[in-house]
């Protein structure tokens, strides 16, 4: 019981991390079709402003200047970069945010070199909120919470409720009309280009000292939220909310369990033999690949429902 | 037209890169060591760091007079931590007829290595090269696996669990082992077992689990289990981010436990881990920063300020000191480069380290016979890591003759 609990809220912390840097892809994707390769980049450079920010500046200068920072490097990538390879298609876009992947790597390494940086949680959220069952629970972990939920809630407000939400919605569907009634269509996607890399950036200020600050963690963040873009559906905000929540709990929950598939089975009567075909697989425990469900689940996502959850369109 | 101009210049150019490369300039004053390592993809950090400590060591080595009078150049080749990577850079270094061939990073490219040495030495008798096993740990590859050719120049998993379990304090009754799911991790969770039983019968094995390697974004679920489990000590292997974010979990859930580890002292841990590791986190390594204090050598301490001064991180692998002064004798005692004779030279060579130890090159395996410490990470220590403002201190320095494990090695040795 007392796992269930801690686990439900660590995998909701986990959950809302991804959303943050998931949305900004979604957003960019469903808006102009592009699958930015380099949006967890983005999250990795938010995360090394950050820490260059709060060590002249502070934590929560940081938390503005850092997301800001990324937010124009966004705009800048859009205006001369991807504006100018869109007219040969697709292709060329994807392979574009492609190159920017690496691009942005190497000079990580080369700006701040292969070591982690002492990227710490400010003085001031360093403090256990409250203790369940003897494990404590950072404060700052819930001020991530709030963070992110801040972000969901400002978001939606800008799509629904305001003028440029408005634009960006119609846009996204009929590009040719908005156009055609005088609007800067173009400018429009810098925006939302901008906009989704300062979601990333805003990711990584927060991402930078949950985890650690180091050029890996583009790396391995980047898998993961694609997994949750394809299953919550390419370009559903609602889609990639749920699928973030369920990708935080599945590997969070992966690990407390200690059975395997062959565990599960045993009930049905069916009991495996040493020298069975699927043995090997069938008796791992879940734990063991826990970190491997998330890739699962997209597969059976794309096989039953190639749109994704909430999505609008085939994959 | 103007695309096979540009061609051809390139074309040009290459030749004459070609022409310059190091395989026409052979009669020059050095020993070429072809080292093949991780220089890119995820685990570059890990071969540019090794990069910065040879650099240092053969300076040192190189200023101290050099094999046959002569100074040791690394050429370096990229393995990727690949495999088939390694055995191309491997091709490349038997074409130029380099004499040793040095790999650090990862027991699997370590075993293809064994391998692909070896059958070269069988087919070219004229062109043999020794292989320099700097960092592949596996057990496997001095025992089932040992080959004439291959010396392994540091302490290897079961030496280290040796260390890891003698060294567990008396108080400790319960322990969580964790370890990452691949080759090296099985290697350690095989081994720590074995120790466990042999050496602390006492000790109780609440939990003994394999995380994914390098695919766990949040630790915090593992802690949970950790603190319903009840253990007073997890002993991992665990290393990078797996073990940064294992402990950072910890820390910030307020886990009360010993940290017993075998690699925390790698360049990067002592920075993620930070304040929170005080006097909780143990590592098992040969070397650290604050020995020439602890024993008064100040040779030793003149060799910690050095590179102090010029990396942001300890220096920990002595035993890489102690490989090129070895290589170094061997050289001059068969008077030549060639690798039947070094290999001869060195089989059971002794050699006093900088500390002052008896390091000796087993003849039966070629394994490496070295002390190793085990020191907790610490406020109170004189020189701190990587600017944390804590340091290592060690609290037990096993011998040479401590770490001396039986072999079931059946070495094949070439004719004389």
């Amino acid at each position: 019981m007392e796992v269930i609990l801690v686990s439900l809220l660590n995998g909701l912390v986990y959950g809302m991390l991804l959303f943050m840097l998931a949305s900004g892809l979604t957003l960019i994707f469903s808006m102009m079709g592009v699958l930015n390769f380099a949006h967890a980049s983005i999250y990795m450079l938010g995360a090394y402003f950050a820490f260059e920010t709060s060590r002249f500046l502070g934590f929560w200068p940081a938390l503005i200047i850092a997301p800001a920072l990324c937010g124009l490097l966004g705009a800048a990538i859009e205006v001369w970069g991807l504006r100018r390879v869109h007219q040969n298609g697709h292709i060329a876009e994807l392979l574009f945010t492609f190159g920017l992947v690496f691009i942005i790597g190497r000079s990580v390494q080369m700006g701040w070199g292969m070591l982690p940086e002492p990227y710490r949680v400010p003085a001031l959220l360093d403090f256990p909120l409250f203790t369940l069952y003897g494990l404590q629970f950072p404060a700052y972990r819930a001020f991530m919470l709030l963070v992110s939920a801040g972000m969901l809630g400002a978001i939606w407000l800008l799509l629904k409720r305001t003028r440029i939400g408005l634009i960006i919605q119609a846009a996204l569907t009929h590009p040719g009309m908005v156009a055609a009634l005088g609007h800067n269509v173009p400018q429009v996607f810098t925006i939302v280009f901008a906009g989704g890399c300062l979601l990333a950036g805003l990711a990584g200020v927060i991402g930078g000292n949950y985890q650690s600050t180091e050029p890996g963690m583009a790396d391995a963040m980047g898998p993961i939220v694609f997994v949750v873009v394809v299953f919550g559906g390419l370009g559903s905000l609602a889609g990639c909310f749920i699928a973030s929540i369920i990708m935080g709990m599945v590997s969070t929950f992966a690990v407390v369990i200690d059975a395997s598939v062959a565990d599960a089975l045993r009930p049905f009567g069916i009991t495996l033999r040493a020298d069975d075909l699927l043995t090997e697989i069938l008796t791992v425990p879940v734990a063991r690949i826990g970190a491997l469900l998330p890739l699962l689940m997209m597969v059976l996502i794309l096989f039953f429902r190639p749109r994704g959850l909430m999505g609008t369109r085939d994959t | 037209m103007k695309y096979q101009r540009i061609l051809a210049a390139a074309f040009a150019t290459l030749l004459g890169v070609a022409a310059w490369s190091p395989s026409s300039r052979a009669a020059d004053n050095t020993i070429k060591i072809g080292y093949v390592d991780p220089f890119s993809g995820p685990f570059a950090a890990t071969g540019n760091n090794f990069l910065k400590v040879f650099n240092y060591v053969l300076e040192i080595v190189n200023a101290e007079g050099g094999p046959l009078g002569k100074k040791y150049e690394l050429v370096t080749f990229d393995s990727k931590l690949q495999p088939a990577e390694a055995l191309i850079a491997l091709k490349s270094i038997t074409d130029q007829n380099l004499p040793f061939v040095m790999h650090c990073v990862g027991s699997n490219v370590g075993a293809a290595m064994v391998d692909a040495v070896s059958k070269h030495n069988a087919r070219n008798p004229d062109n043999r090269l020794i292989y320099m096993n700097c960092g592949a740990l596996a057990t496997e590859l001095t025992n089932e696996q040992c080959d004439f050719w291959q010396f392994r120049f540091t302490a290897n998993v079961d030496q280290r669990a040796v260390a890891r379990i003698k060294t567990l304090p008396k108080s400790v009754t319960s322990v969580y082992v964790l370890n990452q799911d691949y080759l090296f991790g099985q290697s350690v969770q095989k081994a720590t077992l074995k120790y466990l039983a042999q050496y602390r019968p006492d000790v109780k094995i609440v939990a003994d689990e394999l995380v994914p390697f390098g695919k766990v974004q949040d630790f915090s679920p593992y802690i949970a289990k950790i603190k319903a489990s009840g253990a007073q000590s997890l002993v991992t292997s665990n290393y990078d981010r797996d073990l940064n974010l294992l402990m950072k979990a910890g820390n910030d859930a307020g886990l009360d436990i010993r940290y017993d580890s075998y690699l925390a002292h790698q360049p990067g841990g002592p920075t993620s881990t930070g304040p929170a590791g005080d006097n909780r986190l143990t590592s098992i390594m040969e070397f650290h920063d604050n020995v020439p204090a602890e024993e008064h050598n100040e040779a030793g301490q003149k060799f910690v300020d050095g590179f102090r001064s010029r990396a942001d991180f300890n220096f920990i692998p002595l035993d890489y000191l102690t490989m090129f002064r070895m290589v170094t004798a061997a050289i001059n005692k068969a008077g030549s480069t060639d690798a039947l004779k070094v290999a001869l030279a060195l089989e059971n060579m002794k050699v006093t380290d900088l500390m002052g130890d008896e390091n000796i090159m087993r003849g039966e395996d070629h394994q490496l016979l070295s002390p190793l410490h085990e020191a907790i990470f610490t406020r109170g220590a004189k020189l701190d890591a990587e600017h944390t403002g804590l340091g290592w201190k060690t609290e037990a320095k096993l011998s040479a003759a401590d770490l001396t494990l039986p072999t079931t090695c059946k070495m094949k040795r070439p004719a004389q």
